[in-house]
């Protein structure tokens, strides 16, 4: 009879260490939310979201994020348009057109490009891409584009990985049924396989795009880091990411409950995405 | 002797009634056999017998399954002793992954023996039982997963053996071996009858002649008859026995 | 037509692992020289810039943070695959909250690690803080990697364990664990990677101390922390490319071994 109630007790724990995770995603909620919504209530969530002007340190001092929500915006897309593609096509590549040999080298890079850290990406934009932008481009080379190559390359991994999966999901019949049309391999895949595969390559768009939101230490390093309203591709500018980072050292009252309520929008974006991810997941999964 | 007394027996799976109001009693050191098409409650009455049927989902029992005169399924009753004392073979050999040994031992060692030599003795004795200890005794810290199918079935008979249970359930034991293999396991059986009650589900008729005492067919979750191997197979008294026997269903 | 599709995947390809090995090449071309044996003197100071320190507190953090997080992902594993009814709402909670937590991006972890542990428990910038922040970002992978190995053994190994009147926890620790362990090392050892490569989620909870820290409550910085400090004061470039060279051979070898133990935990399962 020992040995039962140590079977009871180590189901507990198991149970207890299971709901860790809710334990921990709750207190996040509580403390990313009540740390920023006080703020937002009494500086008033449209100046906040649609204020063009953020200067803490004047008095009155303002404390609007919409350049950040359009800097944020902005190297997401850019990252999306340069990383979805390639990323995509990759994925096909994987998953239809190299052999196994070549495949069994290619796809542990794959999982070592999402290792890399980001601080690594970062470094290596600093100093490899900021100086061709800025030859290009003129300035400081630290703007959007730079950003968004930076960001395009960081979530390829991502976009790979998913894709390839649901790629490799299709099930055989439907490629074979389209060579049996007299459809060429090629034609095949782009016409029958990637469209039946959309739901899980749209997915892994979404999953890079929370990625691509979220980045911050690389982001830093090469956007420019101007609070101010966006001017352009070839322009600087801060993302909600940076704008945390780097006044939070120095922050305080007042502008570091701004901070964190910029924090409290970007989580909310960040849930937003996610919701929609897991929805799109849950319906292929059933479907 | 009886060993299992089946008493008015129904089983669920869910709504799914699987067992219908069985009555069957299952005699010490004699080989039962259970036959039937797939599906129809075969492996669950077998199942049933050492409350392997717990792990399933929504999976309920009516009416009484008495092992020496004792319900298996009364409250108080110990499904992990229970399980000792009726041991399982099953369909496809699962020789853990470690080595021969070791599988051996893990049902002792389950039990609370630790002693190295008895450990010892009772690995030699169980593989000696299933017949596979001249083919592997130099080889004991092997992987039981590098010998051939056949080997590693007669493994997992010496595993179930190692225990000392009173009764062993076999769960079409040869469906994945080829001929030579199963005829070693056949000739097993009828040895370890001596020493167990050995109830086997079997999916090949012949099989259930060559090595089985009395045999049971079931057919939809229902005991449609059960008699002796030799004038169940000759002189069946159900029409749809005579069926199933001959090969016109199933 | 069909020429073009296959040159354009083609190209794709190339691109996507063209900029990866020349990312890998570029920083370690550059970087070992700079590999400088003042590097690595045992305390930091403006003029060694010795990433030492760095090196011992990304040690201790991996340290600590995984003697945090295994044993919760791990017993959520065994919980969720082993325990939990299929189907049940409990389990559906637990996954979306995983997911939900894999997907919170790490600057959002570093803001509530130091609202939390650093601010409302009084750990200061600290190891602890730092850890525990770190413990949950990693705990969604270690959970996802052991339910994927769990998930792979094969159930009639269970059945056979549980007919031979073992219990339930027996059947998982001797025989399940045997078969899954390849699969959950593979998940630790990611983590491990993701510790080091970390900097957003830590900045603001371990800090950025040069010292290597003394106890629990005491701060540091990572290698990757370290890094991202000299790469903003641009003063020392030829030790960033330093930082960058260990911390992409850490990943490399990190990478390369996750690899191995999942080929590992396959071919096992191919005799089944």
């Amino acid at each position: 009879m020992k040995s039962k109630s140590i079977e009871n007790f180590m189901k507990i724990v198991f149970f207890i260490s299971a709901t860790m995770s809710i334990i921990a995603i709750v207190l996040i909620c509580i403390f990313i939310f009540a740390g920023g919504i006080p703020f937002i209530q009494e500086y008033g969530l449209k100046n906040f979201l649609l204020g063009t002007e953020w200067k803490p340190n004047n008095t009155p001092s303002s404390f609007g994020i919409l350049p950040m929500i359009l800097g944020s915006i902005y190297v997401t897309i850019g990252a999306i348009i340069i990383g979805v593609p390639i990323g995509i096509l990759t994925a096909t590549y994987l998953a239809k057109f190299c052999n196994k040999k070549i495949y069994k080298f290619l796809k542990p890079s794959i999982n070592l490009m999402a290792g890399i850290p980001s601080i690594v990406y970062g470094f290596f934009a600093l100093v490899v891409v900021v100086p061709i932008i800025r030859n290009i481009f003129g300035g400081t080379g630290m703007n959007i584009i730079t950003a968004s190559i930076l960001l395009g390359i960081m979530i390829l991994p991502t976009i790979i990985n998913i894709s390839e999966a649901s790629i490799r999901a299709v099930p055989r019949s439907y490629y074979e049924g389209s060579i049996a049309l007299g459809a060429s391999h090629e034609k095949s895949i782009l016409s029958v396989v990637l469209p039946t595969a959309k739901s899980g390559i749209l997915s892994s768009i979404i999953l890079g795009i929370g990625r691509a939101i979220g980045e911050t230490m690389a982001v830093i390093l090469v956007a420019g880091n101007q609070a101010r309203m966006p001017a352009g591709l070839a322009k600087g500018i801060r993302t909600l990411t940076t704008n945390i980072v780097i006044e939070m050292a120095y922050a305080a009252d007042e502008h570091r409950q701004a901070l964190i309520a910029t924090a409290t929008i970007l989580f909310a974006f960040i849930l937003i995405i996610n919701g929609i991810f897991l929805t799109i997941k849950r319906r292929t999964n059933n479907g | 002797m009886n060993k299992f007394v089946i008493k008015n027996m129904n089983l669920y799976y869910g709504n799914f009634h699987a067992l219908k109001g069985i009555n069957m009693n299952i005699n010490e050191n004699e080989i039962t056999a259970l036959i039937g098409p797939s599906g129809c409650g075969k492996s669950t009455l077998l199942k049933s017998l050492n409350r392997m049927n717990d792990l399933v989902e929504k999976c309920k029992i009516q009416g009484d399954i008495l092992l020496d005169g004792e319900d298996i399924y009364a409250e108080n009753f110990d499904v992990n002793l229970l399980r000792k004392r009726v041991g399982m073979v099953f369909q496809k050999p699962n020789p853990f992954p470690m080595s021969i040994y070791d599988n051996i031992a893990y049902g002792p060692r389950t039990h609370g023996i630790k002693n190295r030599s008895k450990l010892d003795e009772i690995v030699e004795r169980s593989l000696k039982a299933a017949a596979i200890w001249d083919e592997v005794k130099d080889d004991l810290k092997k992987n039981a997963l590098r010998i051939s199918g056949g080997q590693q079935q007669r493994l997992c008979i010496a595993r179930a053996l190692a225990v000392e249970p009173e009764v062993l359930l076999m769960d079409e034991p040869t469906s994945a071996l080829d001929p030579i293999s199963t005829a070693k396991i056949e000739d097993l059986i009828q040895e370890l009858k001596k020493n167990y009650t050995i109830v086997i589900v079997t999916h090949n008729m012949q099989q259930a002649t060559r090595v089985s005492d009395k045999t049971a067919f079931l057919l939809n979750g229902e005991l449609i008859e059960f008699d002796q191997t030799v004038d169940l197979f000759s002189i069946p008294k159900d029409k749809r026995t005579e069926d199933y026997i001959t090969g016109r269903f199933g | 037509m069909d020429r073009a599709i296959k040159t354009t995947i083609k190209i794709s390809a190339f691109i996507t692992f063209g900029v990866l090995f020349f990312i890998i090449g570029y920083i370690l071309i550059m970087g070992l020289p700079n590999l400088d044996l003042s590097l690595f003197q045992l305390k930091y100071t403006t003029e060694n810039v010795s990433l030492f320190p760095a090196m011992i507190t990304t040690l201790m953090l991996i340290f600590l943070t995984l003697v945090i997080a295994t044993p919760i992902g791990i017993f959520t594993g065994f919980y969720l695959v082993e325990y939990a009814k299929k189907g049940n709402k409990r389990v559906e909670i637990i996954r979306i909250a995983t997911e939900t937590l894999s997907g919170i991006p790490s600057i959002v972890y570093g803001l509530f690690g130091m609202l939390f542990f650093v601010i409302r428990l009084n750990f200061k910038y600290s190891l602890l803080a730092g850890a525990l922040t770190a413990a949950i970002m990693v705990l969604p992978l270690i959970i996802r990697t052991t339910e994927e190995a769990l998930l792979s053994v094969d159930d009639s190994l269970r059945e056979a364990s549980f007919a031979l009147g073992a219990g339930k926890l027996r059947t998982i620790f001797k025989v399940v664990l045997s078969v899954a362990m390849p699969g959950i090392l593979s998940g630790i050892i990611l983590s491990i990677g993701r510790i080091v490569g970390e900097t957003a989620a830590l900045i603001f909870t371990l800090g950025t101390a040069t010292k290597i820290p003394e106890g629990l409550f005491s701060s540091g910085r990572t290698l990757a922390l370290h890094m991202y400090v000299l790469s903003t004061e641009g003063l020392h470039v030829k030790e960033s490319y330093a930082t960058g060279v260990i911390l992409l051979i850490v990943i490399l070898v990190v990478n390369g071994l996750s690899t191995l133990l999942s080929n590992k935990l396959t071919k096992g399962n191919e005799n089944e």
